[in-house]
């Protein structure tokens, strides 16, 4: 470990990815992940990898897939509407068991949307990153810090497991510094082997295909089935979650990434009025954390959803609460970061037994016009 | 006449928003902010407007310095705001928390606060740096006024703050950012917006 530095999000990332043996970088220019990709164009092709700027995110996501599978360690960066592009070659990465890093630093959508910080490509991330039967890991870091440690997680549980992995952060965790501590580099040569790769054959094994077309069905399914057991076994033992003040909280906030950073300074606000309020962090959103939630059903009366969002990642909180008890949603849409203030009031709401699912509307109709 | 104002050196949690035009180097003061909150060994924050509000000229930074982890680290309430034209100021003077700290650039800025509940500071930090052969660092000068006002850190701190963010390019600009803070730290304040 080295001196804490201050650092933007998006360049500790990057820094971070290359510490984690990556190498390689495919992307093409979007806001806010900018500094990210421009981080990678200054370091790379000093330290001999490759930094490409793409014609395209779909050119982007298939020369990650090409590098994939000849075995190095590679990633992609862009915001929303750059990662629905993405979304085709994703799901062949996912089917030709491919791991590699996709970033997505969230902004304001549908469409073109804004570019302020958003967590409204959730259902995305967690649901269709891409066609087909599959998943990615999706992390969700909340810090300067873990834009860094979960850099190298993400490399380190695709490769374990064979599949793309994604962080979805937005442009407040990409543009904001905070002080970091890098972890040690890896020597891309002392990562662990990868056998199914396409390095060349040195007249010394059978050629190894990586593919993820399956024309007989009988075979594509015991792949997929083989695939869907690997995802039961990731839910058994890669679910992380941060706890704070849940031992005696009769509300619990669940609040991923930046939400969490305005959800805890208003849980910390309440605690200050003696309210009993605690909160519950996903750090991973695929494999959702169902069990911290479930351990928690057990004393916790109600639950509050707080996104940057009309309500996604609420419906993986309803499905972990499985009807035990009743859960309320807060948010914002469309880039609007929400107060701290604004969530202790839906905090206090839900702590007198309302259940609600409020999306503030500032428009002139409220006003009365 | 201060009594009645919060002693920010003492504040566990400290919330400044920097704003002015961009150019005027809001960012890079808000960093040697952030920097000095580091090597004190705090937690610390900085976050930048990057949205469309920048497109109109105008450029702000939140920065918080606290003995605890930091919740939201954008600053819609700020303990102390520093406005480095008038834009800013009218933007913001409403959002500074009572008994919070307003430091303008007087400069850019000439008003007088229509506000009892805060206590008002002005430096011609631009002018100052100008006559001083320090032409664009009115920023580190205003960053020498607040450390002076605030305590936030002390002047070796912000010294090796400048250190770690004067970039290689501009290394011989090193020195002018030392004395720009210097003359910030030593200006004495004159109560000229009488209450």
């Amino acid at each position: 470990m080295s001196e804490k530095i201050l650092m933007k999000g998006n360049e500790a990332l990057a820094e971070a990815a290359i510490r984690a043996g990556c190498r390689h970088f495919f992307g093409y220019p979007i806001t806010p992940q900018s500094e990210l990709a421009a981080y990678m164009a200054k370091r790379l092709p000093k330290m001999g990898g490759t930094y490409l700027q793409a014609e395209s995110e779909v050119a982007a996501i298939n020369m990650v897939y090409g590098a994939s599978a000849a075995g190095v360690r590679v990633m992609t960066s862009s915001s929303s509407p750059g990662v629905s592009l993405k979304g085709e070659g994703i799901s062949y990465m996912i089917g030709a068991d491919l791991p590699g890093l996709i970033v997505n630093i969230n902004r304001g959508g549908p469409g073109l949307g804004s570019i302020q910080p958003s967590q409204a490509d959730y259902w995305m991330a967690t649901r269709a990153t891409g066609h087909g039967d599959g998943h990615v890991f999706v992390l969700a870091p909340s810090t300067v810090q873990e834009m860094a440690d979960l850099a190298r997680m993400a490399f380190d549980l695709g490769d374990r497991y064979r599949m793309p992995a994604m962080i979805l952060a937005d442009g407040l965790l990409g543009q904001m510094m905070e002080p970091v501590e890098m972890p040690d580099p890896i020597n891309p040569a002392d990562l662990p082997p990868k056998p199914w790769a396409t390095t060349g054959t040195k007249g010394e094994r059978e050629h190894n295909i990586v593919n993820s077309l399956s024309l007989v069905s009988q075979v594509l399914e015991d792949m997929v089935l083989e695939r869907n057991e690997r995802y039961q076994r990731i839910k058994e033992v890669e679910q992380i979650a941060q706890l704070e003040h849940t031992e005696d909280a009769e509300l619990v906030v669940v609040a991923y990434g930046a939400a969490s950073r305005i959800a805890r300074s208003a849980v910390n606000a309440a605690r200050e009025e003696g309210l009993k309020v605690g909160m519950i962090r996903p750090i991973t959103l695929w494999p959702f954390p169902t069990k911290a939630i479930e351990d928690v059903c057990a004393t916790a009366q109600a639950f509050l959803s707080v996104e940057l969002s009309t309500g996604q990642m609420v419906d993986d909180v309803k499905l972990a609460v499985s009807g035990r008890r009743p859960v309320s949603f807060f948010g914002h849409s469309g880039g609007i970061v929400p107060t701290p203030a604004e969530v202790l009031v839906a905090i206090k709401k839900a702590l007198a037994g309302e259940v609600f699912h409020i999306l503030p509307f500032h428009s002139k109709l409220e006003a009365g016009d | 006449m201060t009594q009645e104002y919060r002693d920010l050196s003492e504040a566990k949690e400290l919330s400044i928003l920097l704003a002015g035009f961009g150019g005027q180097g809001i960012l890079f003061a808000g960093k040697l902010v952030a920097y000095a909150g580091l090597l004190d060994g705090r937690e610390v924050s900085w976050l930048p407007s990057y949205g469309p509000e920048m497109r109109g000229g105008t450029a702000n930074c939140s920065v918080c310095l606290s003995d605890s982890p930091i919740g939201s680290p954008l600053v819609t309430d700020p303990d102390v705001l520093v406005a480095f034209n008038r834009p800013s100021y009218d933007s913001f003077i409403d959002k500074v928390k009572p008994g919070g700290l307003v430091l303008v650039d007087k400069s850019m800025i000439d008003v007088c606060p229509l506000r009892a509940d805060i206590r008002f500071e002005g430096i011609e930090a631009t002018r100052l740096a100008e006559d001083n052969e320090l032409s664009g660092l009115g920023n580190v000068v205003a960053v020498g006024k607040l450390l002076q006002l605030t305590g936030f850190s002390t002047v070796p701190q912000v010294e090796i703050a400048i250190e770690k963010s004067v970039s290689a390019k501009h290394i011989d600009l090193l020195e002018f950012n030392k004395q720009a803070l210097a003359l910030g730290f030593a200006h004495q304040s004159e109560a000229d917006c009488a209450r």
